[in-house]
């Protein structure tokens, strides 16, 4: 591996960049359980698709594992009450989002009892059907814990089965900083070895590899210790190279495949889940849990007490910072807040957002770390274009969005970047390049949206006009045979006067 | 809880960086010249330092003025970034170390002036600003821009003492035929006009030299110098193997074929890879980031261009020496290379289609 | 030198003649004025005037036909310009230079009479008589035709407001 690493680099084959990984000393740290808060604060919307719809009431007892948010649409997954208590409010709250925008949410009052509702498990879930498995798992609301949380039972149970031949899990996490993948799997690697297997079962994949970064050898021991006894999960150590753990250059790496562009890794027979997700998948199966805390690695030079945290899906992200040690001089020298890793992740507004289902890192980073500066121009290095793992040229990419040729910038790729933000890490003059991408990316989008509306709109006139031509069609038609019926009802009296006058002049001059 | 600093506005990741910085690959650079410069200073005296010190000035201060009168809001963090005083330096490596002062103030003005900020500033330019100004220089002043200088320290000539060099620096007295002397290439293009054949017309003139005891500019003494500096840029990172190769191969290639064929008209490998400024051409011209194309295959493509021009030039054309003319025609064609040597996005073919998916895959 | 100087000047006049002929030939017609507008104008032929593009509006202002205030993503700033190159007087008060608008019914002031109702052009407004009435705010293309007819003052412009979904990263400001 190493050799084959040295000889790509040579040839210039080398994407991405490798970045100081600090992980240690918060990766060490013994796993904390965080209690649970007093109030948790739930949205509405913790994964791709559409929105949950809630199906509590304000004042509601509910216990933990409860449904609280039902699933809509096909690519959707219901919320659960993480812990027992009263529904005190469904409403807006502050989005874990740099927009600050609002979004809804079920805020849920804890009454301190944590009662589980009765969970259906399951002693053995290789008798279980494929097709049961995964309607217990989107039952339970499972998604993707990598990050992207994109509802995992979709990619459990897809319809043609017959077509998934390999499973890779991704124990990669190469973001910096991050380490509650690594956390799992060196304490919980056997149920998560029992998770794959189940999801094995689901897909119908003959084997199951597992990737991690070689900056985790401990996780490496424990999964190898695991898996020993099950042929078909093979662990498979890979390179620590930032992004390793996206998806498409996972797959290349373990399986040699290339992803092809506008397709997903299912067209090739593979499917990706991340570590965390076969736990929670194990979790829903086993012991008819739903999806209701995950690990967080809290870190950056601004903890007091960096390590990985065990909460309960909807604590205050300030709570969660409490608990785990606070930070150093209670805030000064902060500069940035991140949820995520430092790579990908989101800037917050401020630390009460909640922590949902794909937050795998809370960091506090000072000035240092986030390195902010005005950006210099463009010096055409090209050190953007040898980092970047998808093979694009942000420099010519951002150069053509900065004078907002937005289709320009399709032609030359911009629909294949995956925003890891490896080129702007290298830019030496500091360009916020990735920044340029997700704002055409927005541009292009609102056009889509505004072009739907206008369609819309005037589609809209269109019918106004017509409801007011035939609106004025039928008036006048009724007016006419009003008319008509006037006339000749008229008439009609004209002739019977005229008849009447004829009869009596008649009779009068037969007197 | 306090929140000490905070950007108001939104940010997207990342938020975190490499610590890479112009500045600092600027000073990379620079340091990477440095010692080719200093044993250039100690070749040909004083009068090479002021040129020096002169030509990176007037680059500086023009370059403050053109931002001045840009109206460009950060003139200080970008005056500071090295990039005016590393196109002095590079041009003054390539003038005559005697060149009069109005040599480097003019070459200073066409450097920035013409060639860079009239183009938009720091990375919009399309040629090099330090080859443009030399090829001004050099079609408009042929004289001053031709009148090479033997090494001091090899003659047997006093060394001009400070006052005496800051003289012939300002009042460009016409230098002592006996200092002045002929480079390579300039002394075998005009033996071989005059019809005398190479072998014997390197047998009277100039020796080649690794060390660079020998007349020609800053860029061409000792190209063992330039060579570290090259080779310490490659180790750090700051520019990568395939622009420099290339070039060194585009011009060894045809000339030791030609030379094999005909070695009366045409000079080795050798003596191309050692005169001119080509390794301070290969190493830190072909290699300007601004100028030259943005993936590996276009550089080869570029270097190999160089080269080649260059070869042509020096063996054909009406001047001795071609580097300069190479790095421009070639910065010309740099778009056009851009556009063609794309690297192949994952998932797509070549031409930009999505991969086929296999049947069964 | 002579020659050189001679041949230059005659092929420098014969391009010359050239140029003219061809000018006066194939020359394409257009008011310059309608040309000047379409220069001024955002040009993103969004159609929100109800013109075929820019071009279109541009014409129709000239003509007369259509008002200075017709381009609502030119905003005041066109207005004013249309204005000055057409020597024309133009209200700028009721324009607003803020993004797109939609109306919006103040619930306490309407009074139900469905004067607004009847002329919005997209039958964006739902009420019925003596009935609060609502903005679809998806079908209100900012027109703006209701406002004047609501005799409680209850229909306001007011900013699209941004939702969490069509939220769209702001671009870097540059150095």
């Amino acid at each position: 591996m190493g050799f084959m690493n040295l000889f790509k680099h040579f040839l210039g084959d080398d994407w991405g960049v490798h970045p100081d990984d600090r992980k240690r000393p918060a990766a060490d740290r013994p796993l904390r359980v965080m209690p649970v808060p007093e109030k948790l604060y739930l949205p509405l919307q913790q994964h791709l698709g559409g929105p949950a719809r809630p199906v509590v009431l304000v004042g509601q007892q509910v216990k933990k594992g409860e449904l609280i948010a039902e699933a809509q649409g096909m690519i959707s997954a219901p919320i659960h009450a993480p812990t027992s208590g009263t529904i005190a409010a469904v409403t807006d709250i502050t989005a874990p989002h740099p927009s600050g925008l609002t979004l809804p949410a079920i805020i849920l009052a804890a009454d301190g009892r944590d009662e589980w509702i009765d969970c259906q498990g399951c002693a053995d879930p290789f008798a279980l059907d494929p097709v049961e498995i995964g309607k217990r798992v989107a039952a339970a609301g499972v998604v993707g814990l990598g990050g992207a949380a994109f509802p995992s039972a979709v990619k459990l149970t897809g319809a043609a089965r017959s077509k998934v031949k390999t499973l890779v899990i991704n124990g990669g996490e190469c973001e910096p900083y991050l380490s509650c993948d690594d956390r799992q799997m060196r304490d919980r690697a056997a149920d998560i070895v029992d998770g794959i297997r189940i999801m094995l079962h689901a897909t119908g994949a003959r084997e199951a590899l597992v990737g991690i970064e070689d900056n985790k050898p401990e996780a490496i021991v424990a999964m190898q210790a695991a898996a020993a006894a099950v042929p078909e999960v093979h662990i498979r150590p890979v390179p620590a190279r930032y992004p390793m753990g996206s998806e498409k250059q996972l797959v290349q790496v373990l399986t040699g495949k290339e992803v092809a562009a506008e397709s997903r890794t299912f067209d090739i027979g593979i499917v990706v889940h991340n570590v965390g997700t076969a736990l929670a998948v194990r979790a829903a199966i086993r012991d008819g849990r739903p999806l209701i805390s995950r690990v967080v690695t809290v870190n950056g030079n601004c903890a007091n007490d960096p390590g990985n945290v065990e909460v309960l899906v909807g604590t205050l992200a300030e709570e969660v910072i409490a608990f785990a040690g606070g930070l150093k001089g209670d805030g000064i020298g902060l500069a940035r807040r991140v949820m995520g890793g430092p790579m990908m992740g989101m800037q917050i507004p401020h630390w009460r957002v909640p922590v949902v289902k794909g937050t795998s890192g809370i960091l506090a980073f000072d000035a240092q770390e986030v390195a902010a500066q005005e950006p210099d121009p463009c010096i055409r290095c090209g050190s953007c274009v040898k980092a970047c793992p998808m093979g694009l040229l942000p420099l010519e990419m951002s150069a053509r969005i900065r004078n907002s040729a937005y289709d320009e910038a399709v032609g030359i790729g911009l629909k294949d970047c995956i925003a890891c933000g490896c080129c702007a890490y290298v830019c030496p003059s500091k360009i916020p390049l990735v920044q340029y991408f997700v704002h055409a990316k927005g541009e292009l989008a609102a056009q889509d949206r505004n072009k739907l509306r206008n369609d819309a709109t005037k589609k809209l006139a269109q019918q106004r006009q017509e409801r007011l031509d035939r609106e004025a069609r039928e008036k006048a038609e009724a007016a006419a045979k009003r008319k008509a019926e006037r006339e000749a009802a008229a008439a009609a009296k004209a002739a019977a006067e005229a008849a009447a006058k004829q009869a009596t002049e008649t009779e009068g001059e037969s007197a | 809880m306090t929140p000490a600093t905070l950007t108001a506005q939104t940010v997207a990741s990342p938020h975190a960086h490499g610590g890479n910085s112009v500045s600092r690959t600027m000073f990379r650079v620079q340091l990477a010249l440095l010692p080719a410069t200093l044993y250039g200073f100690w070749l040909y005296g004083w009068p090479a330092f002021f040129l020096w010190a002169l030509t990176i000035l007037s680059c500086v201060a023009f370059e403050v003025l053109s931002l001045k009168l840009m109206g460009t809001p950060r003139v200080k963090a970008t005056l500071f970034d090295g990039s005016a005083v590393l196109t002095g330096w590079l041009l003054a490596m390539t003038l005559p170390p005697w060149a009069p002062w109005w040599v480097a103030v003019v070459g200073g003005f066409i450097a920035i002036v013409i060639g860079k900020q009239v183009f938009g500033g720091l990375g919009q330019n399309v040629f090099n600003p330090a080859m443009v100004a030399r090829v001004a220089l050099l079609v408009s002043f042929p004289l001053p821009l031709t009148l090479w200088v033997a090494p001091l320290p090899m003659s047997t000539l006093p060394t001009p003492d400070f006052v005496s060099s800051l003289r012939i620096f300002l009042t460009s007295l016409p230098v002592p035929d006996a200092m002045t002397s002929a480079t390579l290439l300039g002394h075998a293009k005009t033996e071989l006009a005059r019809g005398i054949d190479l072998a014997t017309a390197l047998h009277a003139g100039p020796d080649l030299s690794w060390i660079g005891m020998r007349a020609g500019s800053f860029g061409e003494s000792a190209a063992i110098l330039i060579l570290c500096g090259g080779l310490y840029l490659l180790i750090t990172r700051v520019i990568t193997w395939h622009a420099p190769l290339a070039v060194l191969a585009g011009v060894a290639i045809p000339a030791a074929i030609a030379h094999a064929v005909d070695p009366g008209r045409f000079l080795s490998a050798e003596a191309h890879l050692l005169s001119g400024a080509l390794m301070l051409g290969a190493f830190f011209i072909a290699t300007d980031y601004v100028t030259s194309p943005n993936t590996t295959t276009g550089q080869i493509i570029f270097g190999l261009g160089i080269g080649l021009l260059t070869w042509v030039i020096r063996s054909f054309g009406g001047y001795p020496e071609g580097v300069a003319f190479a790095v421009l025609l070639m910065n010309a064609m740099t778009p056009v290379i851009d556009r063609f040597c794309k690297p192949r996005i994952l998932g797509r073919d070549r031409k930009g289609k999505p991969l086929d998916i296999p049947e069964n895959a | 030198m002579i020659a050189a100087i001679l041949s230059l000047t005659v092929l420098g006049a014969i391009l010359g003649i050239a140029l003219g002929i061809a000018n006066k030939f194939l020359k394409v017609e257009g008011n310059p004025i309608v040309d000047e507008l379409v220069d001024l104008m955002p040009g993103s032929n969004c159609g929100q005037c109800g013109y075929p593009g820019c071009v279109g509006a541009a014409e129709a202002i000239v003509a007369g036909t259509a008002p200075a205030t017709c381009c609502p993503p030119g905003g005041k700033a066109l207005v004013s310009a249309i204005a000055a190159k057409l020597g024309l007087t133009v209200d700028l008060s009721a324009l607003g230079d803020d993004g797109p608008k939609i109306a919006t019914v103040a619930e306490e002031l309407c009074i139900g009479c469905c004067r607004c109702a009847r002329v919005c052009p997209t039958d964006a407004i739902l009420g019925g008589p003596k009935q609060i009435h609502n903005v679809f705010r998806e079908a209100c293309t900012g027109c703006e035709a209701c406002i004047e007819k609501c005799p409680t003052e209850a229909l306001v412009m007011k900013p699209v407001p941004v939702t969490l979904q069509h939220w769209v990263m702001p671009k870097p400001r540059l150095a």
